[in-house]
């Protein structure tokens, strides 16, 4: 199953299920012969086809809509905002490419202020799935809940076995650890695995959390790393602002507490462009330099145990 | 085709001036914009009588004709006409402004008849496709209206959704423009030039008529001539007049969105009804 064979199952068994794209048919090419009239291509203009994609919403239909992350989030900002958001209507946003996986195409096409776009807009649930795998068990859900939602597609496999029951609002506890819990969603979940192991390696008792649901945020799983492990570290293809950091920054303000936290984002800049192997490795997010960087922030802040 | 009677021509001037009071009594305490209110309100009193199949005992049909109001400023003209037609107490709309009800200077959803919220300009054309496109899909013929300001037209995403609706060959959705001449501040046409219309909507590849948005008959006339199975979206320009009904205030750039104090209210609704025009205090000219 990829996400084309997804959403084509999902239509075929149920009506309601419209396909919108402006242009960017990367992933669904073979779904107008099967959807007919229910595939809607408006062409280069995401904001007639957010617009639409409300009016068909109000008809009762639930639109997944597609576009490059940028254009969707940043042209169509006030569309979604406007008659998506306080519409309240069910449509559904699958953005391609965000974060580091527009790699080559430069800035104009770095969608890394989209969880902050997204997550500010009342009723609007933002969601960050790991891999292909972890996206596939959380589609379902997603695209049945009575919310807007947004999802950062990614398409990229992955060796890790998630854990299949997604729930809207739950993070995946992938372990718990009482020196560092790193916190991390989307394509860089990856990289943060071979942080865990390098890190464990060197004798550190290591948390990794799969924030699968940005909004609604697990804050069960999130409190508990707080005050189970003497440093906690943010890992986001994002801008520092608005993004998991900010989250985090409010959950903590929300239930008084404090933390050492470790913040490894993009602190107002772009990111260069190439190949996302050259963008990991640059921008330092690769699993060695996040653990190097975790490991300089333990020596200087919180235990010497290295 | 069956010409209007003359008796439901003076039925529907007489509802018209109906609806014009409401707007005027909606014009202070806060006040609304007033202006394109009353330019549209003899389209709204005749797609709502005469025209549209909706109802207050239809709204929730998804068969019913549907009507958006994408320039939502004008939101008093609409409000007016449900009261008037009984979509909503007359007494409701004194609350206007007011936190127990939505009325306010934008179309609010909870009213009945509001099919969309609007206020943010060439929003509904789009929203209106989308509900075009199903209900192409799903083989009704009902129509999809929606009314757009002249102003409005800067807006690129009203183009964007005409080309669109134009290569999805929509011919159950028309565009409306509201061509009172004026935008917020100033003529249209010594700011963005936005003549010769009919060639431009021609150009985007649709159906257009250009008539008198005042004139029941030429209305009549036009809406009744809308294709019925058409296959290319279409365009009513409706000549209109900022102001109409109001002398004092007609046609000038600086009558948009006015205050008036109670004694002019009194005044204007004398002018309606053909007393002499209203002298009218500087202060009443608010800018919004």
């Amino acid at each position: 199953m990829n996400y084309e064979e997804l959403i084509k199952k999902m239509a075929l068994e149920d009506e309601r299920f419209v396909v919108m794209t402006a242009e960017n048919r990367a992933l669904i090419r073979n779904l107008p012969q099967v959807l007919n009239e229910r595939f809607i291509d408006t062409g280069i203009t995401e904001q007639t086809m957010i617009g639409a994609a409300a009016g068909l919403a109000l008809r009762g239909r639930i639109p997944v809509v597609h576009a490059l992350a940028t254009f969707l989030t940043l042209r169509a900002f006030e569309f979604i905002r406007t008659d998506v958001g306080i519409g309240n209507l069910p449509v559904k946003l699958s953005s391609f490419v965000p974060g580091f996986l527009s790699d080559g195409n430069g800035p104009t096409h770095q969608a890394i202020e989209d969880v902050s776009l997204m997550r500010g807009i009342p009723g609007m649930q933002v969601f960050c799935p790991a891999d292909e795998q972890d996206m596939l068990y959380a589609l379902p859900k997603i695209w049945t809940s009575p919310n807007p939602s947004y999802v950062r597609i990614n398409i990229r496999k992955s060796e890790y076995q998630h854990d299949k029951n997604f729930e809207i609002g739950k993070a995946e506890v992938i372990s718990k650890g009482s020196d560092v819990t790193i916190l991390v969603y989307g394509m860089l979940f990856d990289e943060t695995l071979k942080t865990k192991q390098l890190l464990e390696s060197k004798g550190l008792s290591v948390g990794l959390i799969n924030l699968r649901s940005l909004k609604p945020i697990d804050e069960a799983a999130v409190l508990d790393a707080v005050k189970n492990s003497q440093l906690l570290v943010t890992v986001e293809d994002h801008f520092l602002t608005g993004g998991l950091y900010s989250i985090l920054a409010e959950l903590l303000l929300k239930n008084q507490l404090t933390a050492n936290v470790l913040p490894l984002a993009l602190n107002e800049r772009w990111y260069k462009p190439g190949l996302l192997s050259e963008v990991l490795n640059y921008e330092g997010f690769t699993g060695e330099k996040i653990s190097e960087k975790i490991i300089k922030e333990l020596d200087k802040k919180v235990i010497s145990k290295i | 085709m069956i010409t209007m009677t003359e008796t439901t021509i003076k039925d529907l001037e007489a509802t018209a001036i109906k609806v014009r009071e409401h707007i005027i009594k909606m014009s202070t305490d806060g006040g609304c914009f007033i202006g394109a209110s009353l330019s549209c309100a003899d389209l709204l009193v005749y797609l709502y009588k005469e025209f549209l199949n909706v109802t207050p005992h239809n709204l929730k049909d998804p068969n019913r004709d549907y009507l958006f109001l994408s320039k939502g400023h004008d939101v008093p003209a609409l409000y007016g006409t449900f009261a008037e037609l009984g979509f909503i107490e007359k007494d409701r709309l004194k609350n206007h402004l007011k936190s127990n009800d939505h009325i306010y200077w934008h179309p609010n959803r909870n009213i009945p008849g509001v099919e969309f919220h609007s206020g943010s300009l060439g929003h509904l054309p789009a929203v209106a496709l989308g509900v075009a496109l199903d209900c192409r899909m799903r083989k009704q013929t009902n129509k999809i209206l929606v009314i757009t300001g002249d102003g409005e037209l800067n807006e690129g995403s009203v183009w964007e959704t005409i080309l669109v609706a134009s290569a999805y060959k929509l011919g159950n959705i028309t565009f409306i423009v509201d061509r009172n001449q004026f935008q917020a501040n100033i003529a249209t046409e010594e700011l963005i030039p936005l003549e010769p219309l009919v060639p431009k909507f021609e150009a985007f590849g649709c159906n257009v008529q250009r008539i008198d948005g005042h004139d029941f008959k030429a209305l009549d006339k036009a809406f009744k001539a809308l294709p019925v199975n058409g296959n290319k979206p279409n365009v009513i320009i409706a000549d209109t007049r900022r102001g109409k009904g109001l002398p004092s205030i007609e046609a000038r750039a600086d009558r948009w969105f006015c205050n008036f104090t109670h004694d002019e209210i009194t005044s204007l609704i004398g002018e309606l009804h053909g007393e002499g025009k209203t002298e009218i205090g500087s202060e009443t000219l608010t800018v919004r």
